[in-house]
């Protein structure tokens, strides 16, 4: 593996790959807790129209996804809540809406759509400089939010209702965490693609909860694992030339399921 | 906080969910030191008067005041254990983070738990003779233990009312007697409100008691009459009562 990396495209592959690991490490851990996956992949699907955004308005893809994915996090938290509709329904339907919005603009632009798949599916083997830049500042953001309000997310996770008790604005700080959760969607969409965002999500987090018990650990955990995982995935995408972000879910999701196998069978 | 006000005064309280009445009607007035247990049937209304105390609940008609303010202003000073079976017994949290919790109304955004906040929390552990287990799980405690966890959690904040939702849910009974002493020793400090479906095991401990189904009969005192219990129940008081009637209810 090592004389692969004096390829800088594999430089900045394993470097995104670290980057994204940081972010859906953090946000991961609390979508899990929180038992909020279904909106978590509701918002990076319904993402695909930022997408579709970037490429009608003829920028970075990426710079569309930003507002768009920000924006359908706070109208998902925002009619999950209020509105009279069941909150599944009402995510099933900007989740798709969001997407249906993303094919019209891609079909609106002139010309072929070029790399539309890397992000649907994501190639970490193509990430540009400037992307990792952007990951790096959201990743930073990400940080910043969750070390200020560390206790006031782990009281609405565990107790949203007994948090507002406490003077905590719980819908408020819901919203923050949606809003969280669509920037880690922005950070991975380059690794993943917005389909398979919720992998990244969700597998690190659930195997490190197998090992601690304690919020913060689990972080960690998760971005190690999360780490480990996407250079490995890297490193066997690219000696079976196969698509990046399918070979690091696949990964995870091997391994995950062999390890609950395991103790499965041990206990 | 006015101390001179009455702890809550609740005045023609009305609660709709989708136009359908939860409150009817509800005048309460609790005083300082109470010990109040409101008993009913399930889905008669007795959480929602709970979460009217607190604010969570917006009454369609009537008002509440708590401590002589708003119920939102007011939590500052009101203590609050909700029912036991809306957890996540496998959440990553230990006791002692969840006590920690107790102290949010106290310490503020940005800033980590002052050394008040850590000398509260653990006076509310020792208090609940819990202190040994602070760093255990919250999942892996017995259903008595979790619920002094979560009594401590709510004393954390310093409490001048305390509101407990069918505290003996998940409890066996030695351990429901030990808790009930437990409550005997709070109310000294703070008034407390109990409700329970249990009519029997509150009305042993409490010093006054009402009936709640979706109105409220009440009496200032441990005294229910018997067109009191039929209202709420909709059945036959001797049924309650197990052939009984009035016996624990006139007894103290």
């Amino acid at each position: 593996m090592m004389e692969l990396l004096q390829y800088e495209f594999i430089r900045n592959a394993i470097m995104a790959g670290i980057l994204a690991s940081i972010s859906c490490g953090i946000i991961g851990v609390y979508v899990v807790v929180k038992r909020i996956v279904f909106i978590s992949g509701g918002i990076a699907h319904a993402s695909f129209g930022g997408i579709g955004l970037g490429y009608y308005l003829g920028i970075n893809p990426i710079l569309g996804v930003l507002p768009f994915s920000i924006a359908s996090a706070l109208s998902m938290g925002w009619v999950s809540k209020r509105s009279r509709l069941p909150e599944d329904t009402a995510i099933g339907i900007l989740w798709a809406m969001g997407m249906s919005i993303g094919i019209i603009l891609v079909s609106m632009t002139p010309g072929y759509a070029p790399d539309l798949m890397t992000y649907l599916f994501g190639n970490i083997l193509t990430v540009p400089f400037s992307d990792i830049v952007l990951m790096l500042v959201l990743d930073a953001i990400i940080i910043l939010v969750v070390y200020s309000f560390y206790k006031e997310f782990l009281a609405l996770c565990f107790d949203e209702e007994f948090a507002t008790v406490r003077g905590v604005h719980a819908e408020r700080l819901y919203l923050v965490l949606l809003c969280l959760i669509a920037l880690t969607v922005v950070v991975l969409i380059r690794v993943v693609g917005v389909i398979l965002v919720i992998a990244l999500l969700t597998i690190p987090a659930a195997m490190s909860r197998q090992f601690t018990s304690n919020l913060k650990k689990m972080m960690l955990l998760s971005i190690l694992f999360g780490a480990v995982f996407s250079s490995g995935g890297i490193w066997l995408s690219y000696l079976f030339d196969v698509p990046s972000g399918a070979t690091i879910v696949l990964v995870m999701s091997v391994v995950y399921l062999l390890y609950s196998l395991v103790k499965g069978i041990s206990s | 906080m006015n101390m001179n006000a009455d702890v809550v005064v609740i005045k023609d309280v009305w609660v709709h969910y989708d136009s359908i009445p939860v409150l009817e009607e509800i005048n309460l007035v609790i005083k300082e030191h109470d010990f109040l247990g409101i008993i009913g049937v399930n889905g008669g209304g007795k959480s929602t008067l709970l979460k009217v105390i607190l604010g969570l609940v917006k009454p369609s008609k009537g008002t509440v005041t708590v401590f002589g303010d708003t119920p939102q202003v007011s939590r500052k000073y009101v203590g609050y254990v909700p029912q036991y079976s809306l957890f996540d017994l496998q959440f990553p949290v230990s006791v002692w983070e969840v006590v920690l919790t107790g102290r949010l109304g106290h310490t503020g955004l940005f800033k980590r738990y002052s050394e008040e906040d850590k000398k509260a929390a653990l006076d509310a552990l020792t208090e609940m003779d819990m202190l040994e287990y602070k760093d255990r799980q919250i999942g892996k405690l017995s259903g008595g233990q979790r619920q002094r966890v979560f009594i401590a959690r709510a004393l954390a904040a310093n409490p001048k009312l305390l509101l407990l939702d069918e505290p003996a849910a998940g409890i066996d009974m030695v351990m429901q007697e030990e808790f009930y002493e437990l409550l005997e020793k709070l109310k000294t400090k703070m008034a407390i409100v109990l409700v329970s479906h249990d009519i029997s095991a509150v009305s042993v401990y409490v010093d006054k008691i009402a009936c709640l189904n979706h109105r409220l009969y009440y009496h200032d005192s441990k005294e229910l009459t018997a067109e009191d219990l039929e209202a709420t129940y909709h059945c036959p008081v001797e049924l309650i009562a197990h052939g009984v009637p009035h016996r624990v209810l006139k007894k103290h």
